[in-house]
């Protein structure tokens, strides 16, 4: 492609609070409509805004994540516009004096560190929702306010972005790091994460950025990607043609993939921002961020690092186990209970819990294998072996028991007795004169199958090395 | 004298006394509003069964032995932007008509705690914009003093109700002069406290940075009883005050020290009445004869302050009314609704009279783009250049002595085609709401023709209690606010227009 | 500075409120007398002065982070002109 695409991101992430971001109504998801209202977020007559401490704290500590310059001075402003989802026809939101500027969030890709600069970070409300009825003919909409009010944190990159690569590598990192410091729960299909993205082509080498499309509320990142490429190839097949590319708002169909003009937003926005008076304004000292940045936890980029050193496990595996940090932690107890095998646990998470977890579509948090359960199961593997140790680790997710309790009760502990495993040996020695002769005479495939009769009379439990050592001792001394 | 005629103190101490029973009292005001409302009509709504119910609550205690409040069957209206559960809260707006909120301003919470007797909801300019209550949408309240006068704005129907007994006291809200100015024309005490100082919970907002409640009544004494009962902090509030509330009430009759009377010259230039002026200054010189020093001022920036104040409070009025739009509750248009923003459009322009339309679009001119610097961020500017003349002043001074309006009530109909003109008439009022600091109006005189004249009192940032005292101070020597209209059916007379 | 019929047609716009060919008129010329009179501002200087957006010297005024028990469902959509199933109901949005 002869263009250069120049791309930006605003993300808006519902943050964890129990309640409302000027009210004492529930943020849950998922209630019967208009159950979580009251007059403050219906905007009734008279009503006043009084600030969600914790909302605050978390935007604080999201923007300090994201190496934000925090203002000492912040206030809220108000942002008319008319929507019927939008309970006072404005949104206290901040336009003057953010919390955070100037951050920025590092990722990698394709192996190579790109830094991309953030523009500001900023709290909101959240609207309620609109519903369009399927219903052929109906000439209204349905609005739902539980969702109006709930405390949303807005982060705005700088168009820095030049490829759809970067675009989901910042996605993720973000999103990474919003579920590390726990503030929001990022769930998309909930709607707690939603992106709009800006996108603008020019001539390669050019200076000037071209005509900016906006794309709103995008609710995963699948999409995001799709409209990126959908509007990539829409843009550029106009500029081929000598044509102009309208600054505009657009929505993104994902049943057709296609990308359509806003209707309702043809009129120029006046947001009309002004400070809002019915609060006041916040000033965050120095004590106040020292506070914050303390809850700060260790950021999935500093946790891969010392995975690999004081962990000794590979690149790999540190970037698999931190990708989530539930699944970090899920494994950092697991360490903690048995600091003598963290290769081996890394081995069992990477393998088999995250396998377990694909299948079931379940998080590590809701794993009904704990930790502690995992280690004792890694603990008692030289035991029972490692097949049986898999058998073992399936028995456990269906049943939800212990590794030993399972191995107590099936009696699967391996026979490790030399003089037991003996006495077996000389047995299936005399019941199979014929494979320990044809041992005798060079033939090594006789000793697998001795192996295999040992295991069936044993019914798997006997330890395979030293039942291994004992056969062959037992061979060469009888071929003698 | 009749019960009705007695100030709220007086009334309450025969209530508890048990001179007379709050249901009489309740029942003897009814007949008199039902005497003299359809002259005054200061009320949109009267409730004298919630009235009496509550009067015998405070019977059946005081019959008990019962601890009673503050303002035992005392009977209160309230101006009809503040909200009471069950009883409709209009604003004076169509918009509104039917509004019945399910919830009480913190205001009302306060006085049903101290045992006052809520009568009814008393008229107002829509939405508390107006100084002459002739913007309300359902009718014009008349000055008891003379009927062809406008009883001020935008708080007349609380003024009016007070001044022709047919309320022992009232709230209202005070944006721009709202309490003093309509009591200064009713010859009332109207007291506007510091910003923040009363919770604004339940205040249907006009200009939220300006907006704050205020009392009305007979006299003094009443105002700090009534400001008593409403101030303290409000955790639903966040402009809510945490400053501690003084005794306002125990030793309302000494004013401390040397006091020191600051009397700005712009208060006292051109376009004031002569007789407003001199009634003033005659008070002014019997603070003198009482001890205290005269200081003359300057604050220099008080001739920008109505034009300050028409940008921030039109700018705060466009959004707080952005509201009602007719999807949650209010007013929805009847005409066909195909279209969100057509129904917005009608239901607002049905909804709305021209003065709050008008200023709607003053307010969103004001912000909209590329006039945001130019108008509001000035006005804000200037607003801090005010703010820095009276703490110029308040460091000479303890209080500040003026005239509450610079004429006396005006006709009906004599500026209501002149917008500006009205806005003219809340010149002396407007400093303390950009301010945010308190100010009383009390009656200091009457014209030829019988109208009350106010003087306004400033003092500084929760300095109500000194307010109150210097207030005192002046009717404790003048009986000024102990005289009663003559609430007699004027001649029908042609030409008047309403 | 005068305001324009056009003018008065964009605020009226961004205000939703339908005015009459009359009223556009009379605020036209009402709104531009106000404006003249609120020119007088720029007889000051304040480019070293500080806006000032509240009234209150309050800072960091919160709540916390706990539930409040609000009115039924039914209560809060009887206030409204037009309901349906538990929604409000509006004209059809048209994104
Ligand atoms: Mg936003
Ligand atoms: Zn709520």
């Amino acid at each position: 492609m002869k263009y250069e695409v120049v791309m930006g991101l605003e993300t808006h992430a519902e943050l964890d609070t129990e309640s409302k971001l000027f009210c004492g109504c529930s943020t849950k998801f998922g209630s019967e409509p208009n159950t979580q209202t009251c007059p403050v977020c219906l905007g009734l007559p008279g009503v006043l805004p009084v600030m969600n401490k914790k909302a605050f704290e978390h935007s604080l500590k999201a923007a300090l994540t994201l190496n934000c310059e925090i203002s000492k001075f912040t206030n809220f402003d108000r942002k008319s516009y008319y929507y019927p989802d939008l309970p006072k026809n404005y949104q206290t939101s901040q336009n003057y004096f953010n919390i955070g500027n100037n951050g920025y969030v590092d990722i990698v890709v394709k192996g190579k560190e790109k830094r991309i600069d953030i523009h500001n970070v900023h709290l909101e409300e959240e609207a309620g929702k609109l519903i369009h009825p399927e219903t052929s003919g109906a000439n209204y909409s349905l609005v739902d306010f539980n969702r109006a009010g709930v405390p949303l944190l807005e982060i705005v990159t700088q168009p820095d972005m030049r490829n759809v690569e970067e675009v989901e590598s910042y996605m993720q990192a973000l999103r990474n790091i919003l579920l590390y410091i726990g503030v929001s729960d990022c769930k998309m299909q909930e709607g707690s994460l939603r992106f709009e993205v800006s996108i603008s082509l020019r001539e390669k080498g050019s200076n000037v950025l071209g005509n900016r499309v906006e794309i709103k509320n995008l609710n995963s990142m699948k999409a995001v990607l799709k409209v990126l490429a959908y509007e990539m190839s829409r843009q550029s097949s106009l500029l081929d043609k000598g044509e102009n590319v309208l600054m505009e708002t657009r929505l993104w169909d994902d049943v057709d993939s296609v990308s359509r003009r806003m209707r309702s937003k043809e009129e120029a926005h006046d947001y009309r921002y002004f400070p809002e008076p019915d609060l006041v304004p916040i000033w965050i000292d120095q004590e106040w961020i020292n506070e914050i940045r303390a809850t700060i936890p260790e950021l999935p980029v500093d946790k891969h690092q010392r995975f690999v050193n004081e962990y000794s496990i590979s690149d790999y595996d540190a970037g698999i186990l931190t990708e989530d940090k539930h699944l970090a932690d899920y494994f950092e107890e697991c360490v903690g209970l048995s600091q003598d095998s963290p290769k081996e646990l890394s081995n069992w998470i990477i393998n088999d819990v995250l396998r377990e977890l694909n299948e079931r579509k379940t998080n590590v948090q809701d794993f009904i294998v704990s930790p502690k359960m995992l280690v004792e199961l890694v603990k008692i593997k030289p035991t029972i072996g490692s097949s049986i140790a898999k058998d073992v680790f399936g028995e456990m997710i269906n049943t939800g028991r212990t590794a030993p309790s399972i191995v107590k009760e099936k009696n699967l502990t391996q026979i490790d007795d030399v003089s037991e495993l003996n006495d077996i040996v000389t047995k299936v020695i005399e019941d199979n004169p014929k494979a320990a002769e044809d041992y005798g005479q060079g033939k090594k495939s006789a000793l697998t199958f001795l192996i295999g009769q040992t295991m069936k009379i044993t019914r798997g439990k006997a330890n395979p090395k030293i039942l291994t050592k004992i056969l062959m001792e037992r061979l060469s001394a009888g071929s003698k | 004298m009749l019960s009705h005629e007695l100030s709220a103190n007086q009334i309450k101490e025969k209530i508890i006394k048990r001179e007379i029973t709050a249901q009489e009292i309740v029942e003897e005001l009814f007949e008199w509003i039902n005497l003299k409302e359809p002259l005054i009509k200061a009320y949109l709504c009267l409730d004298k069964e919630g009235a009496l119910l509550k009067a015998k609550e405070v019977d059946k205690k005081l019959d008990n032995g019962e601890k009673v409040g503050l303002l035992a069957g005392v009977p209160v209206a309230l101006k009809d932007n503040i909200c009471t559960v069950g009883i409709k809260t209009t604003c004076a707006s169509k918009i509104l008509e039917n509004f019945i909120p399910p919830y009480d301003a913190f205001v009302v919470k306060r006085i049903k705690e101290e045992d006052a007797i809520i009568i009814g909801k008393a008229n107002l300019d829509e939405f508390a914009m107006g100084s002459s209550n002739e913007n309300s949408a359902f009718h014009i309240t008349r000055n008891p003093w003379n009927t062809d006068c406008i009883p001020g704005g935008s708080g007349g129907g609380p003024a009016a109700a007070v001044t022709a007994d047919m309320a022992f006291m009232a709230l209202g809200s005070d944006t721009g002069g709202s309490v003093r100015q309509p009591s200064a024309f009713c010859g009332n005490v109207g007291c506007k406290p510091t910003y923040g100082r009363v919770s604004r919970y339940g205040l249907v907002a006009f200009a939220s940075s300006l907006d704050q409640i205020g009392s009305v009544t007979k006299d003094v004494y009443d105002a700090a009883l009534l400001l008593q009962v409403v101030s303290g902090h409000d955790g639903f509030d966040s402009t809510s005050a945490t400053v501690g509330v003084p005794d306002y009430l125990s030793d309302i009759n000494n004013v401390d020290g040397n006091l020191r009377i600051g009397v700005p010259k712009e208060f006292f230039g051109e376009g004031l009445n002569s007789e407003v002026g001199s009634a003033v200054m005659n008070a002014l010189e019997i603070y003198k004869r009482n001890g205290a020093e005269l200081v003359d001022l300057s604050l220099p920036h008080c001739g920008y302050a109505v034009a300050t104040y028409y940008i921030i409070a039109t700018a705060e009025a466009s959004s707080n009314l952005a509201r009602y739009d007719g999807v949650r509750y209010g007013h929805r248009s009847q005409l066909s609704e195909d279209n969100i923003i057509d129904m917005y459009s009608r239901v607002r322009a049905e909804g709305f009279g021209s003065e709050v339309k008008r200023r709607i679009l003053f307010g969103n001119y004001v912000l909209s783009a590329g006039f945001y610097e130019a108008y509001y961020l000035k006005a804000s500017k200037v607003r801090n250049l005010i703010k820095n003349d009276f703490e110029d002043a308040f460091k000479k001074v303890d209080c500040i002595i003026s005239p509450t309006c610079p004429t006396p009530a005006f006709r009906i109909g004599e500026k209501i085609t002149d917008p500006l003109q009205m806005y003219l008439s809340d010149i002396y009022t407007i400093p303390a709401n950009l301010v945010g600091i308190p100010g009383i109006s009390i009656p200091c005189g009457f014209t030829n023709t019988g109208l009350p004249i106010g003087m306004q009192i400033l003092g500084k940032h929760f300095d109500e209690g000194k307010i109150l005292k210097v207030a005192k101070l002046f009717e404790n020597e003048t009986d000024f606010h102990l005289k009663k209209p003559n609430l007699i059916e004027p001649e029908p007379k042609k030409g008047i227009d309403i | 500075m005068d305001i324009s019929v056009k003018e008065i047609e964009h605020i009226a716009n961004l205000s939703r409120i339908t005015l009459t060919v009359d009223e556009k008129k009379t605020f036209a010329k009402q709104l531009t007398n106000i404006l003249d009179y609120i020119e007088k501002l720029n007889e000051l200087d304040t480019d070293e002065v500080q806006p000032m957006a509240y009234a209150t010297s309050l800072k960091n005024v919160f709540r916390e982070d706990k539930l409040k028990s609000s009115f039924s469902r039914q209560e809060i959509l009887e206030l409204s002109p037009s309901s349906t199933n538990g929604f409000f109901k509006v004209p059809k949005v048209i994104e």
